[in-house]
């Protein structure tokens, strides 16, 4: 059965994209056919950080308009066979995206794909809106900050009333996926915590990755961090929440559990 | 300045950000929420008043305020009493033939 899961945050670089990648080459590792689309028409950005920029000829617009087919607008991945890529146009047109069209578009990739991972734009325009708007799932993306966090609220509320399983009465399953996070900062009480944003926002957590350096040499390099360095830490967080993502039950790590004994005294006074 | 104090962190901000956060969206939750529960109040309200006092549209404000653990709906009806002189004397007639 296919799954459409959508990446969404409202707050624009809190890593919707790169989490994208990251779970869509994670996933398509663990042997699903998975594409993923961008929603970011006019800013689009995922088919670099997959390294296949200079690949795009059709786009999720020429397809949704009939003007090309989706077998030649796919993109496949060089590295896993099993990943796909259907960009964005860079229109600067917003109303180039008919709701019929994306309907039409996710129906063709509901048949070809086990997974399809639409990355929204930021905001809660239109764009945002069809992203989310045939998912079966999301993954709300927020950072530990407060505008983050409030802007992630708002999205699930959105969710909650704007996509089609929510006017037809049918629950969409929404899970959090915690980045940026810095545990040095939240145990020394700088940094909302994996159990504040937990409790403010109150859904389930799908992963927690923390800032890494090896995010941002992956998307130099133009590879998911999933396929770069899946070993780094980051690399493992996305990997453990593609897993939870496909139903397994994959026990939590807070990043940096190994501590000092300095930073262990320093947490412990924070949480008193 | 006490031993201690030099371990104490300094920037223990996190928790403030979580009140003002948790403050801020209980407020949001409802105001903008898919149900709208403050604008569907303020129309009933404005529409029970308005069957029995001429009222401007505007006279009726709902608001939702926390404080700690309790929330408190507040609705603030604005009628010039004349108005309520008036209303009562259409009813009067009512009344009696009922």
């Amino acid at each position: 059965m296919s799954k459409v899961v959508v990446v969404t945050s409202g707050k624009g670089g809190v890593g919707k994209t790169t989490s994208t990648a990251a779970l869509g080459a994670a996933l398509a590792r663990a042997g699903n056919r998975v594409c993923v689309v961008d929603f970011d028409v006019g800013l689009r950005n995922l088919d670099l950080v997959m390294g296949a920029e200079r690949r795009v000829v059709y786009d999720l617009i020429n397809v949704a308009n009939g003007d090309a087919k989706l077998a030649q607008a796919l993109i496949r991945d060089k590295r896993v066979d099993t990943l796909s890529l259907l960009a964005a146009s860079q229109t600067r047109d917003k109303d180039a995206l008919s709701e019929e069209g994306v309907a039409r578009v996710v129906d063709e990739l509901r048949g070809l794909f086990d997974y399809v991972l639409c990355d929204s734009p930021a905001g809660i325009e239109r764009g945002a809106l069809l992203a989310m708007r045939f998912a079966d799932e999301a993954v709300v993306v927020t950072n530990p900050e407060v505008s983050s966090v409030r802007d992630s609220d708002r999205i699930i509320g959105l969710l909650d009333s704007k996509t089609l399983r929510a006017e037809q009465g049918q629950r969409l399953q929404k899970q959090l996926l915690l980045t940026r996070f810095d545990p040095g900062r939240a145990s020394r009480g700088e940094m909302l915590g994996v159990a504040d944003v937990l409790e403010i926002l109150s859904i389930p957590l799908l992963g927690i990755v923390p800032e890494s350096e090896e995010i941002l040499r992956a998307s130099n390099i133009g590879a998911p961090i999933t396929i770069n360095a899946a070993t780094s830490q980051a690399g493992r967080s996305y990997e453990d929440a593609a897993r939870r993502l496909m139903g397994e039950s994959v026990p939590m790590l807070v990043p940096g559990e190994k501590k000092s004994l300095l930073n262990r005294i320093l947490g412990r006074r924070a949480a008193a | 300045m006490s031993l201690f104090g030099l371990f104490k962190p300094r920037n223990a901000t996190a928790p403030v950000a979580r009140e003002r956060l948790q403050i801020l969206l209980a407020h949001e939750r409802v105001a903008l929420g898919p149900d709208n529960l403050i604008a569907v109040l303020r129309d009933e309200i404005l529409a029970t008043i308005a069957k029995h006092v001429e009222i401007a549209p505007d006279a009726v404000k709902v608001t939702m305020g926390q404080q700690g653990a309790v929330s408190t709906l507040e609705i603030d009806v604005d009628i010039p009493t004349e108005k309520i002189a008036a209303g009562l004397a259409r009813q009067a007639p009512a009344k009696a033939v009922a």
